[in-house]
Parts: C-alpha cells; structure tokens; sequence
C-alpha cells in the first residue's frame, strides 16, 4: 500500500510540474482565451459548507433587479411565490406580483387578456419573444437570468480546480458577475480591438467586449434598508440575488448536508469496529 | 482447477424453507452465492469497488426511475422540467443532484475497478470471459451516461450530442445513413432526445442482465487476489458472509462519504456550466468537452490530426478512440506472462502505474483546447496508451524476471504478517 | 480475551445495523417525498376567488379550485321551500337544508356551495331542474336534492362543500373558510 501512495505521489508530483508549464506555453503563443482577467474572489455570505443566504442583501438584489435588469434581462424559471424566501410575507408577495401584468386566456370570447400577475405566475420577460429582444438591442439576445449565476461560472484551470474540491469553491458565478458588473470603464490595451458598438470589459467571457453598455453605475436605486447604494454594493447583491435565483434551494441543502455527512462518518465508523471485530478471528 | 470446489452448505430448517427449496431453491442459491460461498482471505479494499458497483447501479436506477416521474422527453420542455424538478418537486433538487453526481462516482468505481483488474491479473485466464463481461458493462455505461448527459437539455448536451453522432460520419459511404438512423433526423432534434430517453431507461436493465452473467463467471473461477496465486487449500479463503460483506459495507460507506460531499457541497464541481444553458442549435460554446469521464477517449480522438494512408485524419481519429476500448477486450490474450499479479512483477508494476498516469493525463488534455503543446503530449500519451497494450504486454511476459512466487495464499498472509509484526507492532 | 467480550461484540453488531436501518429509512424519506404535491401544485391550490355577480336565481355555475370542478348554485325561493320540505325519511344522509344553503348577506335568495364529483366513484353529475332533485349522475344513476344531499342511488353520502366564504355579495372564494383571505 505504501509504495502505491508513492507512485500516486511521484505521478501528482511529476505532473504539477509540467503541467502548468504547458499552460503558460499556451497562454503565450497560442489563441487568446476569454474572459482575458479572472473573475475576483469575493467573500459570500453562502459560501462553505455553513452559508446561508443573507435575505436583507437578496431583497436589495431584487430590487436592482426589478428597477434596472429587468427591463433588458427576463427571469422566467422564478416564480413570485419564492420571494417568500427572501424574508417576505405573502401579502408583501402578493401586492409586488400585483405590479407585474401576465397574459392569460383564452376568455370566454376566446382572446388572449393581460391580468395582474399572482404569486403563482412566473416573472414575465421584457420581450415577447427572442426575435424581438434582438431586434431591439442591435441583434443581441440578453441572456434569461434564472439560472445565469451557475451558467457563468468560469473555468479555473490546473491545479486551481483540484484545491476546489477541498476548499468548497462554488462561487465562481457570483465572482463572475461582481467581476464584470465592476469591470467596465477600463481603456482596452492597445493590442485589443474592440469593435465599435461593443463595451471593452475584460472580465467577459466570451470576447474582449460585450454588446451591453455599463449596466449599474452606484445609486442606481435607493435601498430602503438605508444601505449605500455604492457600485461596488450594487453589484455585490445582484450577484447574491442571481445566485439565489439559480439555486433557490443552496441552503437547505448545505444543512441537509451537514447532518448527512455526520451521520454517514459515524455510520462507518461502527462499520470499522464491526469489520475489525470479524475480521480478528483470522490472520489476513 | 482455481477456487476451491465449493459444494452447498445450505440445509433448509424450516418446513416453509423446505418447500419453497423444493420448488424453487432460491434462498439456497442466495445462500450459497452470498453467504457461504468462499473468497480469498488475502483481498484488500481494492477489491470491495465491485460491490460499491452493485450499490451505484442500484441508486442510479432509483434515483433514475424517480427522475422520470418529473421529466418531459421533449424539446420544448426538457430544459424546464428538469428546472422544475430543481425548484419545485419535494426533494427533486437532492434526487437530481444524486443521479448526476452517481454517474460521476459509478465512472470513478468503475475505473478504480478496471485498474485494480490490471494490476493483479485479474483479466488472465481462466476470467478471459469474466473480464470481456466487464468491458460490455462499461461500454453499455459510457452509451448510458452519454444519453443521460443529452437529456437535460442544455447547450453541453444539445453540443454533445451533435459532436458524438458526428463520429459516425467519418465512415465513408455508410457513415452519413447511420448518422440519420441515430438521429432520427438530419440534426439533434425531438425524435433524437425521444429516443434517448428511452433507451437511456432502458439500458441500465440491460446493465443489471450482464452484471449477473459477470457475477456469475467470477462465482464459476472465484476472485483473484493480490498474490494471484489460485486457492488451493481451505485455509486459503473465508466466508463471503460475514468477512466480506461487512469490509465492502466500510467500504461503501467511505465511498459514500465522498459522494455526500460532492452532491451536498459540490453538486455542479463536475458538471459543465453552460449546461445551465438551455439547448440553441445555433449558438456553439466555445469549448465543447464531453463529462470528465470520456475525457480521455475524446483526447485520443483529437490527438489523430494526420492522415494515415488512406484514412483521413477524421476517420483515423474515430477508428483510434473505438480501438482504445476495443483492445481492452483482447487484453486478456495479450499478455504473455505466466505470472499474474504485478506485486511479483516489477516492470509490468511499473510501466503499469505509467499507464495510470498517463491516462490521467490524456483525460486532462481531452478538457483542453486542441492546439499547439496539447496536440504533441496528446498523441504521445496516445502512443504510450496503444503501446502499453500492443507492445509493452506481450513483450514483458517475455523478458521479465518475475520475484519468488509464495506457494500459497496462506503462506504469503503470514509471511507478510510476519514481516510487518517484526518491523513495527502494527495490527 | 476477556469475559465481557461477546457483550461488546453484540452491541458493535446491533449498534450497527441499528445505523443501518435509520440511514435506510432516512433515504427512503426523499423518495416518497417526491411523490408529494409538489410547489407548483401546492400553489396552485390557493384560494380561488370567484365573480358571481352575473349569476342568476336558478343558475348553475361549475369553477375549479385545486383541478377539480365546484358546483356553485343560486336556488331561487321555490328551489329553498322544496328542499327545506324534504325530510329524514327521504334520503341516507341526512343533514337539514338550511345547514348547506349559504345566505348572502344583501342576497335574498340561498347558495349551494358543492364538489361537482359524484360521492359514488368521482364522475360529474348533470344538472337537474326538476324539484327537489337538482344533480343525476350518468354513471351509476345517484341522484342528489338541489342543495346536493344524497336522494336514491349508489352513492352514500352528500356532495361535500369544500371551504368556501363569501367575501362579498359578488365575490365567492373556495380554499378558505376564513373572511379576509
């Protein structure tokens, strides 16, 4: 057994070595690879294996949301009735989906009506449907937001996404769009071209620049919790919001976790116990 | 021959026992097969991953089966039913993160499994058919896992399984029908995922059926073990039950400690983003990579980029990936050495813990673009990855010394136990 | 090897598969949660308020709540005497009239307020208006009075009324028996 672990180790060890070499090698000569700096790693009120959300900052995500993104960006997975999570009471609920119109029918007469949205309806979109969203933002589609803070999760390369695994990163999608939402405004270096009706940020993605101008700019919305509404705060809660908006259930699911893993180490403990005992009548 | 001729032990006591040993004698082969049945005494837990199998087999159609409660076959609603299962089913986002995630940990048991074959033999007559069983297994899991990842419905899968179906193509003549034949179309659409899902249901039951004539074989010549030396005696083996049914249940529970942290605390760590992305046929991410566990076969395939006489570097790359698993059938024959296990043999040890590194690394090159220094280590680990099989095997049984075999699996517990008790009081 | 050993030995083993059997039962639990209405369906069984202003003396509306149907009912002052008339005597389950007609208040005629699924085996009942008998259901032949109690038939007991208040002489709201909602 001793000498396997050596083997692994030499293996792990060897590569470590040469692999990153390889990297830099690639980031040298070959083609440009997007987003051009990496997202920075904030602190998350739900990161580790004890988050949880912060509701105060998901209810000021929300209203940044509601007041700036919405009227580009649709939400479609996320019905009014989870807002109940985000500390609200139903009636709150109810009277904010109220602000919201949604169509139904057929009627009676058999046409189409809008109607105040009910909690159990969906946020509606912006758009009626994706060719008019292109058409009215110069043949770019602005992506749904329901699920965009898993969706956008750059990747972290050798070896940082073997460290991952025991430090539990996951927020790769929130860093992601506090990086970008504060990214704008630099002057592309000179050997980047940006081409004209796009927005130099080097935290994208998928290019150097993107199709959407500078989104959030500080005191976009005042908060009602009397937070300063700085840019920095701004994008700091619509990234918790998005995250809570793709993974409604984070919470919930780290606590479930908790008491799951206790009771599997405890449970193969005795296993252990239980194996030595039997396994002590004979030589092995 | 191999295991110790092992004769029934069971003796139905009550009156219901003997009736039903009469009719149908069942409990008499659970018995026999599962309780008294003998395994060497010398295993270590590198053998207890074929139970971990049995367990993830088992979860996965579970879990499976309950997924399909929820989701919709259809283009139109694939994306959303799974989201829905993620946001509103009781328990649907712990059920869904369970499955995705157990198809993650059934590759990793069933790699550690198939390395574990390697380095004791465990492929050397007489389990050329057990071992042939088990690469059935495994291609019937990689096309399970395959159409699994298409049924959510995210750009990764719409992309996955373009690329994929793509393969065929490179056939001439016949390649472009059979395509359409998959397909169900001239492009990845409804009657592609359709059907997908149905054989996706289907083909983890047809798992279970070659999982029992595998099960069955290994009861016909008994497991190997690290000496590879064949039972001979009854002191060499213990009771299935309780010996190894409780070291494979530590084991699973450990196992399953891994698993627990990866679907609680890191669901989507193996996952691709953009298949959070809902399918569009006319937007391709900019880096298509399959799940991490067909990464190495994908960096063989990309790793041909030079026409080999009259094959293209298309069909040359297809025909390379198919061989790479295909010569894992012929490995039994392959290997020329008299010995089995690798403890007694120090080169095939070694170039064996290369081979293990180096698919390693071929699986991290298939996650990596293929250009420039990727395009050079991919086809010299390609080069190792056949030579291994085609040269470095029948070569080594040849020309290697192998150590002093023991004469027993007895003697060689002792011995061993001997040694450790008198470097270290350890155990 | 000391006496007590085996002691210990049986409680390792019992501890053990006492582990077992609660990790069994604690992930079984998900499975069969699963099967539970899920959020959408919970949701959709919020109360459902209900316009009844054009609805006539005598006329016969059919809402849903939850996807399954409602009868709702306007009796007029002959359809309140003739079921007001019946007595124990005439039907198996009996509940006296003015327990299952609602008074509006500012209304001057009655409400009836039912499950529109016959207590039989769940088929929809026709409208009768042939006083007192008010539903016949086509499938096994039940007939129910207009305020839906159980006449002749297969059926055994009354159309239930789910929870039902009137919030206004206009407004029905079936899901909830408390005002305000």
């Amino acid at each position: 057994m001793k000498h396997i672990i050596a083997t692994i180790g030499a293996a792990a060890l060897a590569m470590t070595l040469v692999l990153p070499g390889a990297q830099a090698a690639e980031e040298e000569g070959g083609t440009v690879h997007y987003p051009l700096e990496h997202p920075h790693e904030q602190s998350w009120s739900f990161a580790g294996p004890f988050g949880t959300y912060d509701k105060a900052q998901l209810q000021r995500g929300l209203k940044i949301y509601a007041n700036v993104c919405s009227s580009c960006h649709s939400m479609k997975r996320v019905a009014f009735r989870t807002l109940e999570d985000l500390g609200y009471s139903e009636e709150q609920v109810k009277s904010f989906a109220a602000q919201y119109e949604v169509e139904d029918g057929p009627n009676e007469d058999g046409e189409m009506f809008t109607r105040a949205a009910l909690p159990t309806d969906h946020f509606p979109g912006p758009y009626a449907n994706d060719a008019e969203a292109k058409m009215v933002n110069n043949g770019a589609l602005p992506p749904d937001f329901s699920l965009i803070a898993k969706a956008r999760a750059v990747e972290r390369g050798f070896p940082r996404f073997i460290f991952d695994v025991f430090t539990q990163y996951n927020e790769a999608g929130p860093d992601y769009i506090y990086s970008l939402l504060t990214g704008y405004g630099e002057e592309p270096p000179a050997h980047v071209e940006v081409p004209g009706d796009l927005h130099y940020n080097p935290y994208f993605n998928a290019g150097t620049a993107l199709a959407m101008a500078q989104p959030l700019y500080g005191e976009d919305v005042e908060y009602d919790d009397g937070t300063v509404a700085t840019l920095d705060q701004e994008a700091r809660d619509i990234a918790a919001f998005l995250m809570w908006a793709a993974e409604p259930h984070l919470v919930e699911r780290k606590e479930m976790g908790f008491r799951v893993m206790i009771f599997l180490i405890v449970f193969a403990a005795f296993l252990y116990i239980a194996k030595r005992q039997v396994w002590s009548r004979v030589a092995h | 021959m191999s295991q110790l001729e092992h004769h029934g032990t069971y003796t139905p006591n009550t009156g219901i026992e003997k009736w039903i040993d009469a009719r149908m004698p069942l409990p008499r082969l659970m018995y026999d097969s599962f309780v008294a049945y003998p395994v060497p005494r010398n295993l270590n837990y590198a053998y207890t991953f074929g139970g971990i199998l049995s367990l993830m087999l088992v979860a996965q159609i579970l879990t499976g089966v309950v997924l399909a409660m929820h989701y919709a076959a259809s283009t139109g609603l694939a994306f959303s039913s799974v989201e829905h299962i993620m946001r509103d089913v009781n328990s649907g986002w712990l059920i869904r993160y369970m499955h995705a995630n157990g198809a993650s940990f059934f590759f990793i048991a069933v790699y550690l499994h198939i390395f574990r074959g390697m380095y004791y033999g465990s492929y050397k007559a007489p389990r050329e058919l057990l071992w042939i069983l088990g690469c059935i297994i495994y291609l019937l899991m990689m096309a399970t896992g395959f159409m699994g990842y298409v049924l959510p419905w995210g750009q990764m899968s719409f992309w996955g399984a373009t690329v994929i179906t793509g393969f065929f193509t490179a056939f001439p003549v016949v390649g472009e029908p059979i395509q359409q034949l998959l397909l169900g179309g001239f492009a990845v659409d409804n009657p592609t995922l359709n059907r997908f899902f149905s054989l996706h249901y289907l083909l983890p039951f047809m798992i279970a059926g070659v999982v029992v004539l595998h099960v069955w074989a290994l009861h016909v010549t008994g497991q190997t073990n690290p000496t590879g030396i064949e039972v001979k005696s009854k002191t060499d083996t213990v009771a299935f039950t309780p010996y190894a049914t409780i070291k494979d249940a530590f084991a699973m529970m450990v196992f399953f400690v891994v698993f627990a942290y990866f679907v609680f605390y890191m669901p989507n760590f193996l996952g691709h983003p953009d298949n959070y992305i809902e399918a569009n046929p006319l937007v391709t991410p900019a880096h298509i990579v399959p799940e991490w566990y067909y990464l190495p076969f994908y960096a063989i395939l990309r790793a041909i980029t030079f026409d080999i006489g009259p094959i293209d570097s298309k069909l040359g790359g297809v025909l390379a990936m198919f061989g790479s698993i295909a010569v894992l059938f012929v490995m039994p024959w392959l290997d020329t050495s008299k010995v089995r296990s690798a403890v007694y043999r120090p080169w095939y040890k070694l170039f064996f813990w290369i081979f293990v590194a180096n698919a390693i690394l071929l699986g991290w090159l298939g996650s990596k673009p293929a250009e420039g220094v990727y395009t050079t280590l991919a086809q010299i680990a390609t080069a190792y990855y056949f030579g291994f099989f085609i040269i470095i095997l029948p070569l080594l049984g040849l020309i290697e010394t192998p150590r002093r075999l023991p004469n027993s699996i007895t003697e060689a517990v002792l011995e061993r136990n001997r040694a450790s008790a008198s470097s270290e009081a350890k155990d | 090897m000391t006496s007590d050993e085996p002691t210990r030995r049986d409680f390792i083993m019992v501890a053990t598969g006492m582990m077992a059997v609660v990790g069994a039962a604690g992930l079984a639990w998900p499975f069969i949660d699963q099967m539970r209405p899920d959020a959408v369906t919970r949701a959709a069984g919020l109360p459902v308020e209900i316009d009844i202003s054009a609805v006539e003396p005598g006329q016969v509306i059919t809402v849903t709540w939850r996807g399954k149907p409602y009868f709702v009912r306007r009796l007029t002052e002959e359809e309140v005497t003739a079921a007001g008339a019946l007595t124990a005597g005439d039907m198996k389950d009996w509940q006296p009239a003015d327990e299952r007609i609602d008074e509006v208040e500012g209304a001057d005629s009655g409400w009836i307020v039912v499950s529109a699924n016959c207590t039989h085996l769940g088929c929809i009942p026709k409208t009768v208006e042939n006083a007192p008998e008010g539903w016949a259901c086509p499938c096994h032949g039940s007939v129910f009075d207009m305020t839906g109690r159980i006449l002749r038939g297969p059926a055994a007991i009354n159309l239930p009324s789910p929870p039902h208040v009137f919030a206004s002489d206009t407004t029905l709201v079936i899901g909830t028996d408390t005002a305000g909602a």
